[in-house]
Order: C-alpha cells, then structure tokens, then sequence
C-alpha cells in the first residue's frame, strides 16, 4: 500500500474553528490553483497554482507553501476533541481541490483512515474519473451551481457549466451526501428566476435536498490591490436580507431545504 | 424525566424601574454601622470577643436606618443610600482615613464621602487604634515577608484589609428551619456544655453569640415588617398597598420562621445575604447553587397554584436587583484588583446532587433569565457542567453570553469533583460543589474556604532569579547564583523554582499572621450560625470550626513564565544566540523600548522621592523633564540595536496558547512550581493551603509592579491572565487556544483555574454559531480544563483591536458565513464589520 502520508500538495491555509463549512467544528484546508476565475471571487491569491506575495495591511505576505499530507493531518488531528462534540471535521477548500486530486485523495483518505469526517467544498470542474476516486472518502461534498445558463456562466467564470452540472447529477449518484451552494451575485444570478432555475437542478439531482444560498460581500477587494490585480466588482453592495429572503422562497418552493449562509 | 420549563419569560416593568432607581445615585460612603460597632465596643471591653462581636451585630440590627424603597417587592438594605456603603474599622481604617479627600476622584472604584461623614469616621477611627485585625496581623508576620510584600513579590491585601467572606452559607437550613431553629440547635448545644469542660469558656461564650446574632436577625427583619405596615397605612395606591402588606407579613414569618412559600424563601434568603454582609466586610458571600435549595419551595408552589411562574421570576428579577445593591469600600490598591465595585456573590445553576444525579431544573434556566432581564454584572453567574448537562441548558446560556456581559462562567464537574475529593472531601460532598467569588469551588455551607488568600506574581520570582535574588538593592528572595553560574536551563529552572520556594513560605507565613488576627479579632458568630459545624464544635469559623479548612492563595503569570523559560532556554542554552548577562541587560533596559506612561511615572516618582531625600528641591519642570527622559528610555544606538534584536527574536519564537507541545510544556512546569509547593503549608484552622491559578483583575495593577520579563512583555504592561496565554499571543484561534490552556495540570490547582476567551457576538451567530460555541466547551472540558468564560466583545474593543492589533490576535469574529481572526482581516473589512456592531444588527 503507498504511503499516502508522504504526498505533497500546495496549500495557502488551513484553518481552524470553521462552524459554516459542513457539519460541526472545522478545520479547512485550502489547497492552492483554481481553473475557474469567478468575478466575485473573495480569495483571488487561491486561483493561481503558483506561489504568490501578496501585500496584506502593507506587509508582504508569501501565499502558499507545499507541504505533506502528515504536516496536514498533524494540525487536524489538533482538534479531534472538537470533531468528537461537533460531528466536526476536515474541509478540503480552496481554491480547488480538484486541481491537485492526487493530494485530495492522499488528505481525504488518510484522514477516513483515522475516522475524520471529510468535506469538500467544490466547483465540480473537473474530469469526472479524477472526481470519482476522491467520492469514497468524502461525507459531505458542498458543490457550486453558480448558474443554469452556460453563455453566463462563461461569461463571469470565464467556464462553461455544462461539465459542472453533468458531473452534478453523477456525483449525486454515488457521493453519501451532497449538499448545492450558490454564491448569490448581483448582476449574476440574483433573480428568483435564476434561483429558481438553480433550485429546480438541485431537487432532481438524487438524495439532495438542501440548498445554501451565499450572499455576495466584497471582502476579498484589498486582496486584489494587494496582488496587484483590479476588483472587477466595483462597488457593488451585498444583497438585502430581505432581497436573500425571497431568493430562499423561491429555493424552498422546490421543495428543497434551503439555508442563508453555509 | 420531568418536564423541565424552559421557555422565555417576559422581564416585568417593575424591574426596569428598580434598575433605574438602583443607578440614579452614585455609590457613597456611610459611617452608621461604624459608630454603632464602636459605641457598642466601648460598653463591652470586659467580655469575651465572641460577646463583644454579637452585642454589635445585635446593636446594629436594631439601629441601621430601615429603607424600603419604591417598587420592591424584596426587601433589605444595609445603607441608606442606593448602592452605599457601610465600613469596617475593626478591620482596618487608616488607608480610609488618608484616602478621604481623594477618594471620590481615584479612577477605580471612587466613592462620594460628605464631610460630616468623614468627620464622624475620624472620631470613629481613634477607638480602633491598635486593634484592628491588620495590625495585629502585621506584628505576627515575618521582617522577611513584610520586605516581600513591600517589594511586590505578592500581596495578601485582602484578608489584611478586610473581612474574609468568601463563604457559602447554608441557605437552606435557615430557609427550612428559620433562625428559630438554628436557635434552639445552639441552644440545645449550649445545654450539654460542663463547667468543667476544658472548652467551656469558649464554647459557651461562642453559642451565646450565636443565639444572640439569630435574634438580631429576626429583629432587623421585623423591623421591616413594621415599616412596611406603616408605609401600607399612608399609601394610597392599592395595588401597592397589598404588596407593602405582604410584605409586611413576610417579614414578620422569615427568617425567623422557617419559609412556607417561594416568596418566603426569596425574602430569606435576601435578609441571609444582606446581614452576613453587615457583620463583615468580606467579598465573594456567595449564594452557590441557589437553583437547588430554592427549588423546593418553587414547585410546592408552582403545583399548588399559589404562584405563576412568572411572578416566581419577578422575584428572581428582584433578588439580581438587591444583589447589585451592596457595596464595598476597598482601598485605591484593591479596588485596582477587585476593579468595578465587584461583590463577587457567586450563584450557580445546574450540575449533579450529590448522588451524582442532574439536577437541572426550572430554576436553572430562570436564573439566567433573570441575569438576561437585568444585565448587570451581579451575581456573578455561573454554570456547572458535565457529561449529563442538558444541552438545552447550554444554548440558553449561550444566548446569555452572547449579551456580551460576560456571563455566566462555565465550570466543568469532571475537574472539580475530583480535585476536591484529592482534598479531602467526600464525594458525595464534592458532587454538590457551588463556586465562590471568582472561581473557586467548595462544598457550600460546611467550608471556611479562605479562597482569595494572596496573589503571588509569578513574573516578580523571574526577575530574582535575574539578580541573585536582590529588588532595588534588597535582598528580597534566597541568592539563587550570580548569571555567570546559571550555566545551564536545569540551574536556571531551578533558581527559579528555589525563588518561588521560599517566596511561598513568606507568603504562607502572611497568610497565616493574617488568620490568627481573625481568630482573635473578628469571629463571626452571625456567619458561624450557618456554617455547619461550627456548632457542635462550639467554634467560630474563624477558629476551624468549619468541616472543611482551607486556605487559597492564587498565583498568576503562568503564560508569561512559560514563554520566558522556553525563550531563554532557545535562545542562551540551545542555541546559544544570546548569553544570559546580555538576556539581563536586554531585560533591565526594557528591550531597548520606551516606557509605558504609567511605568515611567512610577520610576519617576521613585526618581523624585531619592532626589528630595537628598535634600534637593524639584520643580515641576524638572520632574516633566525626568519623565520625558526615563520615558523614552534613551539609550546608546548600538545597544538599542542589541536588545532590539533579542526583542525579536523572542517575538519570532512559539508562544504558550497556540497548541505547540515543546512551548506548552513550559507552561505546565511553570504553572507546578507554584501548585506543587503551596499544597504543603498548613493553616492555623487545621486545614491546608491549596493553589489556584487566577489573578481576578489584579494582573494589570501588578503588571505595572513588574520590569520587562524574558518573554518580551515590557515594563509595566499587563501580566497574562489567569492560565490564559499572554494577550495577543494565542494567534491560532481558540481550539488551538483552548488545547494549550487544558495541557496543564488543572486538578492540582483545586482552589480554581481562570481561562479567559474573547468573541465577538457574530461568532456566536445562528445556530451553527451556537452549537459550535457549545461544542468548544464541552471540548476544551473533555480534555480536563476547569474554567472558562467568555468576552464576547463590543465595537470599542474592535476599534481599539484595530489600533493595536498585536494585543487582539486571538479575536475571533465572525465575517460572512465564516468565522475568523479579526486582526487577519483587511481594513476595510475591519471598519466594516466595526460598522456592522453600531448598527446593533446581531
């Protein structure tokens, strides 16, 4: 049997005492490289594979490092105590974890190993095979449908969906449990058609019946002139509570479970 | 299981309305317990001290100024004024009488005083010279410990200053049998005395004091009844004038009688708390597991009918009302480490019986309502929990410290139950432990805990080690080896262990002197009545009567001791970066930084004071002149650059609080060369000394007593609080956190362990914020932590986390649909989420 200890990977984070990020209290992992390049997206220093500096409240800052799957496991075996309370665990994050799935398999199966619960959160983008090996070892997959209409999708993804949304209905087939995200952006997708659209993918998919709608915020806009990048964004405020109220019915018409935040 | 009731019950316009009248006035000073005490003391000089004692208390009872005021349905004051005060000169007076011009301006704690009131305390204070319980602790103390006390290396300030307190009466035999009762118990027991016995003088004298205190008792509480009739009798509001005759009625039954009722038990229980705070000053009188022995009275009435449930929490309301209504006068020194008017009146719901059996109940869930309803700090409110604590119970707790004001604290039973037992106590008794003062844990109503004994700054005993024991040119502690001969981290560790020895012996021998004054000079037959079993052995408290004995004195600096061990074993011993006389040097010259203003006020101060000793005058001029320069501690370019460079290296290494096993170690062996060594002194009460590990709020005051520590904390600023790690130093958030803190050895520290944990209220956001909270408790407490509480953090803090990131690295706020460390977040997320809080959106 390989050691899957020895693996190495790119992570920019991992950090600790997450409660919004699958079941319980957990440790997220974010590996480093993302083939999507969403507008709105809060940590731009996550997509490039490469290591990066990054300017941070006017300090240099080094933006990943590569590490082994045992200097991973070292820091989430820390908190076990809290997993055991929490129903917690592992959340492999990103970036995207499917641009490094030998290191995904390598974390997520060592860790089913020593009874962690596992998470990832996800675009889906990505050969199915290279997803399929992972599902095994993964509790609770959190997938991204951004949008129902591919020429969008493109258009602020810089992907289509069509991949993302057939890889929805296989992994929803095998995965224990799958849970769609959608990042709620004005000018995007923040009509309760787009939603609605969205919600009624997610209720035909097999076993899923819960829903997260994630407002928009604009946090991650220092991050851009940090790297010496523009925030495509602008100004553009966060949706309303009662603007993400609506969005929820429409979702929850569907039938499905459906939750503000993650 | 029985239903438990938890739902939410509406706070009664009554309560706003006593809150408000509550805080219209400001907290003053009052002399009519002082000259009662001292009239009465000088008619009785020929009688026993038990006699004497119970004479005033009984002359006080009959004399206070009765007060009931508008709305009240609980009634009882000690002091006329709203949040006054009365003082305490049999235990010391001289820091009041030299404090009365200024007391109403110090910045902790001030007082309004009128003149004629300071007048009649000096006449007071002339009949007092030479008897009060300081003085004659300070003759029976040690030269050694006085030159330890005046040089900061700890202080028993407390108990030298005032009464112990700091005890659970047995709140349920009054209930139950009334001062009648305990009455005819102390008189039955006075019976079987001999003449002949060897003990008979005292015992005799003893129980007589005793019954004479439960007749002062009922006396002050019919006085109330009586006023209360004739407030009826003018009152022509009818609604008022029942209640006043209710009132009236109750306090004729109770505390005389036994209670028949739940709003007997709650004007029992008010007049138990209020006159054991009238025979002594001492803080920390805590009513402990209210929740149980109220609760009988409760249901009898809940299921009878004779009450609703909501009238049962409007008296709870007004108990929270009443118990922020007492007051103490401390000195400027004490009120620093005791800062906020803090009484410290423990309560604490939920845990087992003694049988090991939960017993959450209504009660439970109404107390922290109640402390939801009025919002202010007391009682101080605690919660006991264990692996049968019902999680219902912790959410509602929950939402109570998402408040924001701090309560309750969070006490795990898994701990505590055994450590008590390790001291002697049954287990049955040790199962049904209640919290004193800040977090102490004892079996109430059978234990003289003496639980707030000293603190000892464990930051002062490193700094010895530095100078072969000599402060300021006093050989303070033992001649522990010149730096030269430290040559390696086990000498080192040792001379630092060899300080805290026989820096612990001096403080004991304080202590001790302390005690036998309060033997001598103060037993308190009232309080005695209510702490089993002082009667059957016809001893105060004060003299061992109680079961259980103990003496608590409190170390704190834990963090900082750790991180100063570790960083000069790296960086002398392991890597030899550094030797240790430049480590010294580095340290004396405060890494090469300026002064705190307050520090370098202090050292101007001493400056001065060397200057006029000298003969010399000093201008103003000149004294902002010295200032400035000692300030900002102007010193040669390379050498600044060479302490610069160690204060970064230390910065650079791991720090205690971040869940790294090879810095944690440190901690724990840090934390033992103070519980190790005090859990072998004796007191003179027949009981034993054992540690605790919490600095109340006295790590900033003696924080600006202590120089710049190897560890990188500067001159003057704060010393690490309780076992938590050294502000802004546990940068991993607070799993990681809580890890290092339950890496030490809590149990041996049986006298109680304080773990402070700050939040921002949207960490504790929705449901998942909730559970998650909950969850971090019961994990930190899995792994055998004691102690935990929560700030959860206002926008100030946040503004000022923003001015001064590095003393917020743990902060966790919560962002979006995450949670993180506020200090790693950009500006404009910051102001953003600063804005958020004014909003009051949470």
């Amino acid at each position: 049997m390989p050691n899957y200890l020895n693996v190495t990977g790119r992570i920019f984070d991992i950090q600790k005492f997450s409660v919004h990020d699958g079941p319980g209290i957990r440790t997220i992992v974010f590996l480093k490289g993302c083939r999507l390049r969403c507008r709105w997206c809060c940590n731009p220093e996550s997509q490039k594979f490469e290591i990066q500096t990054m300017i941070q409240n006017g300090k240099e800052k080094t933006v990943g490092r590569d590490v082994t799957v045992e200097d991973v496991l070292k820091a989430v075996r820390q908190d076990e105590p809290y997993y055991r309370r929490s129903g917690g665990g592992m959340t492999l994050s990103g970036g995207e974890m499917l641009c490094q799935s030998d290191f995904a398999y390598a974390l997520l199966r060592s860790a089913k190993e020593e009874y962690i619960n596992t998470a990832v959160e996800t675009t889906g983008f990505a050969p199915f095979e290279e997803i399929k090996k992972l599902l095994p070892y993964i509790d609770t997959v959190l997938m991204d449908i951004k949008h129902t209409n591919s020429a969008k999708h493109k258009e602020f993804t810089t992907q289509p969906n069509e991949l993302i949304l057939e890889n929805a209905v296989r992994i929803a087939e095998t995965a224990k449990k799958l849970i769609i995200r959608v990042p709620v952006i004005p000018t995007f997708n923040d009509t309760e058609e787009e939603i609605l659209a969205i919600a009624k993918f997610a209720s035909s998919l097999k076993g899923v019946n819960e829903i997260n709608l994630l407002p928009y915020h604009s946090f991650g806009r220092d991050k851009y002139e940090g790297l010496g990048r523009k925030y495509m964004m602008g100004d553009l405020p966060s949706p309303t509570d009662e603007k993400m109220e609506k969005l929820k019915a429409a979702a929850e018409s569907c039938g499905l479970f459906c939750k503000i935040g993650g | 299981m029985k239903k438990i009731y938890t739902d939410e019950i509406k706070k009664s316009d009554r309560i706003g309305k006593l809150i408000e009248d509550l805080y219209s006035g400001t907290p003053t000073i009052e002399s009519t317990r002082a000259e009662i005490l001292t009239e009465s003391f000088k008619k009785t000089e020929g009688l026993s001290i038990y006699l004497r004692r119970s004479h005033a208390f009984k002359a006080i009872a009959e004399n206070l100024p009765v007060v009931i005021r508008d709305n009240e349905l609980i009634v009882g004051c000690n002091a006329f004024a709203r949040r006054g005060c009365q003082t305490f000169p049999e235990y010391s007076n001289k820091w009041l009488e030299a404090e009365f011009d200024t007391i109403a301006d110090r910045s902790a704690d001030p007082f309004y005083i009128s003149d004629e009131t300071a007048e009649k305390l000096k006449e007071v204070h002339k009949y007092w010279q030479g008897k009060t319980t300081s003085e004659l602790a300070t003759s029976y103390m040690t030269p050694e410990a006085l030159t330890a006390i005046e040089h900061n290396i700890f202080t028993v300030g407390n108990y030298f200053y005032n009464g112990i307190g700091h005890v659970n009466a047995d709140y349920a035999k009054v209930l139950k049998i009334g001062f009648k009762g305990i009455y005819d118990y102390a008189s039955k027991e006075r019976d079987k005395c001999n003449i002949y016995d060897k003990d008979y003088a005292t015992r005799y004298n003893f129980l007589t004091a005793v019954m004479e205190s439960c007749e002062a008792a009922i006396i002050f509480a019919k006085r109330y009844s009586e006023a209360a009739r004739k407030l009826a009798a003018e009152c022509t509001d009818i609604t008022r004038r029942d209640e006043l005759l209710k009132i009236a009625e109750i306090c004729a039954r109770v505390p005389e009688n036994g209670a028949q009722s739940f709003y007997e038990a709650c004007q029992s229980f008010w007049f138990v708390q209020l006159l054991i705070q009238t025979e002594s000053s001492g803080h920390s009188i805590s009513p402990g597991r209210f929740d149980q022995y109220m609760y009988p009275y409760y249901i009898k009435d809940i299921e009878s009918g004779k009450i609703t449930r909501e009238f049962a929490q409007e008296l709870i309301d007004c108990i929270w009302v009443k118990l922020n209504s007492l007051n103490k006068v401390r000195d400027a020194v004490s009120a620093e480490g005791f800062a906020g008017y803090s009484m410290f009146q423990n309560l604490i719901v939920g845990g087992q019986d003694s049988s090991g059996v939960d017993v959450t109940n209504d009660l439970s869930f109404m107390c922290l309502t109640a402390s939801m309803h009025v919002k202010l700090p007391q009682p101080s409110l605690s919660m006991r929990v264990w692996n049968g604590t019902p999680n219902e119970l912790l959410v509602k707790a929950a939402e109570l410290t998402k408040t924001g004001i701090g309560l309750p604290a969070y006490y795990n039973d898994e701990v505590i139950i055994p450590a008590l037992i390790s001291r002697g106590l049954t287990l049955q008794d040790a199962r049904d432990y209640c919290v004193i003062g800040c977090v102490e844990p004892q079996k109430g109503g059978k234990t003289d805990g003496w639980h707030d004994a000293a603190f000892f700054n464990m930051c002062r005993t490193l700094e010895l080690v530095f100078s072969n024991g000599k402060d300021r040119g006093v050989q303070v502690g033992p001649k522990t080896g010149t730096l030269a001969e430290l040559d390696t981290y086990d000498k080192f560790f040792n001379a630092y262990k060899q300080q805290m020895d026989y820096a612990i012996k001096l403080m004991v021998n304080a202590d001790n002197a302390v005690d036998y004054a309060h033997m001598q000079r103060c037993p308190l037959p009232f309080l005695s009545s209510m702490v089993d079993d002082c009667i059957a052995r016809g001893k105060s408290a004060q003299e061992g009567g109680a079961v259980y004995n103990f003496t608590g004195p409190q170390g704190f600096g834990i963090a900082n001791v750790a991180d100063a061990l570790y960083a000069v074993n790296e960086l002398v011993y392991k890597t030899k970066a550094v030797t240790l006389e430049q480590y010294a040097d580095a340290i004396k010259n405060n890494f090469g930084q300026e002064y705190t203003d307050d520090y370098a006020k202090a050292l101007t101060v001493e400056v001065v004071k060397e200057i006029v000793s000298k003969g010399y005058e000093v201008s103003d001029n000149q004294i902002s002149e010295i200032f400035r320069q000692i300030k900002s501690n102007d010193i040669a370019a390379d050498k600044k650059k060479e302490y610069e460079a160690l204060y970064e290296k230390i910065k650079s290494l791991p720090k205690f609080g971040n869940d790294d096993d090879a810095v944690d170690h440190y901690g724990r062996e840090a934390a033992y060369t103070y519980t190790k060594p005090v859990e072998r002194y004796q007191n003179p009460r027949g009981g034993r000394f054992h540690a605790g590990l919490y600095p109340v709020s006295a790590n900033v005051p003696l924080g600006l007593q202590t120089g710049a520590t190897p560890d990188g904390r500067l001159a003057g600023t704060p010393i690490a609080d309780g076992v938590s790690p050294a502000a802004g130093r546990d940068v991993h958030g607070p799993t990681a956190s809580a890890n290092s803190v339950a890496k030490l050895d809590h149990g041996i520290a049986s006298n109680g362990t304080l773990f402070n944990m700050k939040f921002h209220p949207s960490a504790l956001k929705g449901a998942s914020g909730i559970e998650g909270f909950i969850s971090l408790i019961r994990a930190f407490f899995d792994q055998k932590g004691m102690h935990m509480q929560f700030n959860v953090v206002s926008r100030e803090t946040l503004r000022d986390a923003q001015l001064h990131p590095e003393n917020y690295k743990g902060l966790v706020v919560r962002v979006a649909g995450y949670s993180a460390l506020f200090t790693t977040l950009s500006k404009s997320l910051q102001d953003d989420i600063i804005n958020r809080t004014e909003q009051g959106g949470f």
